[in-house]
């Protein structure tokens, strides 16, 4: 268990310092969000209507964004072999790494995201709904993410191709997480969305974790 | 009958799939004109569609085979994984651009068939949207496939992708149905029958055959060219190396 944490507290420290992923992921996740209104209008009516939706795909652009080096850099510099050599089994070591991905971009996406909300005039109601469902979705995007970038990790400039082996992949958390949103808008309490963003994660937490350590046993022969 | 196995010796699979194929080639020309008659001259006319809804007998077979294909690829891509086998993970790579294929022609029949009755080329309606994105995970499986220099590692990796992609799939179909729908419902595969009328059934069902013998056929052309090129390339590897 403490070389899981360890992992984890390296990844997150990597990601958190100077050059790391989690200030390009947050600045890329406010700047995509800015951009809807200028390119859109500043009806509150309108960026009302679309906010959830908006704040949705930014979060999957920026995660997919801070993904493609998840393993990548692990693998150039040989790190990659010395976790594979570490007393845990790769699925494990591949968890560690989601779960650092998760905290160091989708956690402080979820800090950010009310402040998006103020942006595009979300009302009071949505703030609870948006924060429960970028916390039951994001961090499925990590782990399915984690799928892609084991994929591509001895691919030389991968990142798109992440983006579309990945993106279609993770739709049901763009279609659940924007519908929990907007039920929280109308008021509904308890709608399904929730309930399912909690079911993808509960099926991505023991799957992805195999099939990325399936894809990284490829690279380590 | 015992023998099957021995199929997965990829030069005793190309002599046996070089002795099938113009029977399955036959069949499947004999079906395709067979179908094609039925769906344009003995086929009534819809009485609100008019002779529109005779793109269904195209559309309907692709959306099947673009499924199929799919499947073909995932079960391939298991067999791969499983018993190692290379021509397991060329079927998988040989499958793939013909699914692709399909969907394509399922997308582009089902917006020329919905200009007419919706009056929109395309809307953002469940099926559709699956479909479209069924495509796109057809792409990523392509790209990937090509993106990776080393043969093996390609092979493996894509395996890997398919198979996630199918355990996806119902979620994602799932997830979009979420958002009603246009599109009717499923109207052959049921429970209490099929609901649609025969004078429309069997010509689709002859399509459909004729559909997945055009499937199996231009499969095992891409499979041969993938084996042919495997045995080159290790040829080639042979003799650089004596």
């Amino acid at each position: 268990m403490t070389v899981f944490l360890r992992i984890v507290v390296r990844d997150v420290r990597l990601a958190f310092g100077q050059g790391g992923a989690t200030v390009l992921a947050v600045v890329f996740f406010l700047l995509t969000v800015t951009l809807f209104p200028l390119g859109i209008g500043p009806e509150t009516g309108v960026l009302r209507r679309i906010a959830p939706g908006v704040i949705w795909v930014a979060a999957l652009l920026a995660a997919m964004l801070s993904l493609d080096r998840l393993f990548q850099a692990d693998l150039e510099d040989g790190s990659l072999d010395q976790l594979a050599l570490v007393p845990l089994p790769l699925e494990l070591v591949a968890a560690a790494k989601c779960l650092a991905h998760w905290i160091s971009t989708g956690l402080p996406m979820l800090a950010v995201s009310p402040l998006l909300g103020v942006l595009l005039g979300l009302n009071g109601e949505a703030y609870g709904g948006l924060l429960l469902a970028m916390a039951a979705g994001t961090p499925s995007l990590s782990l399915m993410g984690g799928i892609g970038a084991a994929l591509t990790v001895s691919v030389r400039r991968g990142g798109v191709l992440l983006s579309l082996l990945v993106l279609p992949l993770c739709v049901p958390v763009l279609v659940f997480g924007t519908g929990a949103v907007d039920s929280a808008i109308a008021g509904l309490e308890g709608g399904a969305h929730l309930p399912a963003l909690a079911a993808i994660l509960a099926a991505a937490l023991p799957l992805a974790p195999w099939a990325i350590a399936g894809a990284l046993r490829l690279n380590l022969e | 009958m015992a023998n099957w196995h021995r199929l997965a010796n990829p030069t005793l699979f190309l002599e046996w799939s070089r002795r099938v194929r113009p029977w399955t080639g036959v069949a499947t020309a004999a079906l395709l004109a067979t179908g094609v008659y039925l769906s344009l001259f003995v086929a009534p006319r819809d009485y609100q569609q008019g002779d529109a809804v005779r793109i269904m007998f195209v559309h309907v077979p692709s959306a099947w085979m673009a499924l199929f294909a799919y499947a073909v690829m995932a079960v391939a891509s298991a067999a791969g994984l499983i018993w190692k086998s290379p021509l397991a993970h060329l079927t998988a790579k040989a499958a793939a651009p013909i699914g692709a294929s399909f969907t394509l022609l399922a997308l582009a029949t089902g917006a020329l068939w919905g200009q007419p009755m919706w009056g929109t080329w395309w809307v953002w309606d469940a099926r559709l949207t699956s479909v479209l994105i069924l495509f796109f995970l057809y792409l990523g499986y392509i790209a990937l496939w090509q993106a990776i220099d080393d043969h093996a590692r390609a092979a493996k990796s894509a395996a890997i992708l398919a198979l996630v992609g199918v355990v996806n799939i119902p979620i994602i179909k799932f997830s979009v149905d979420w958002w009603n729908t246009l599109h009717q419902p499923a109207s052959v595969l049921r429970m209490d029958g099929p609901s649609i009328h025969s004078s429309l059934l069997t010509p689709l069902l002859v399509m459909g055959a004729a559909f997945a013998g055009y499937f199996v056929v231009v499969l095992s052309i891409r499979l041969e060219r993938e084996v042919l090129a495997r045995q080159v390339r290790t040829l080639r590897r042979v003799q650089s190396r004596g």
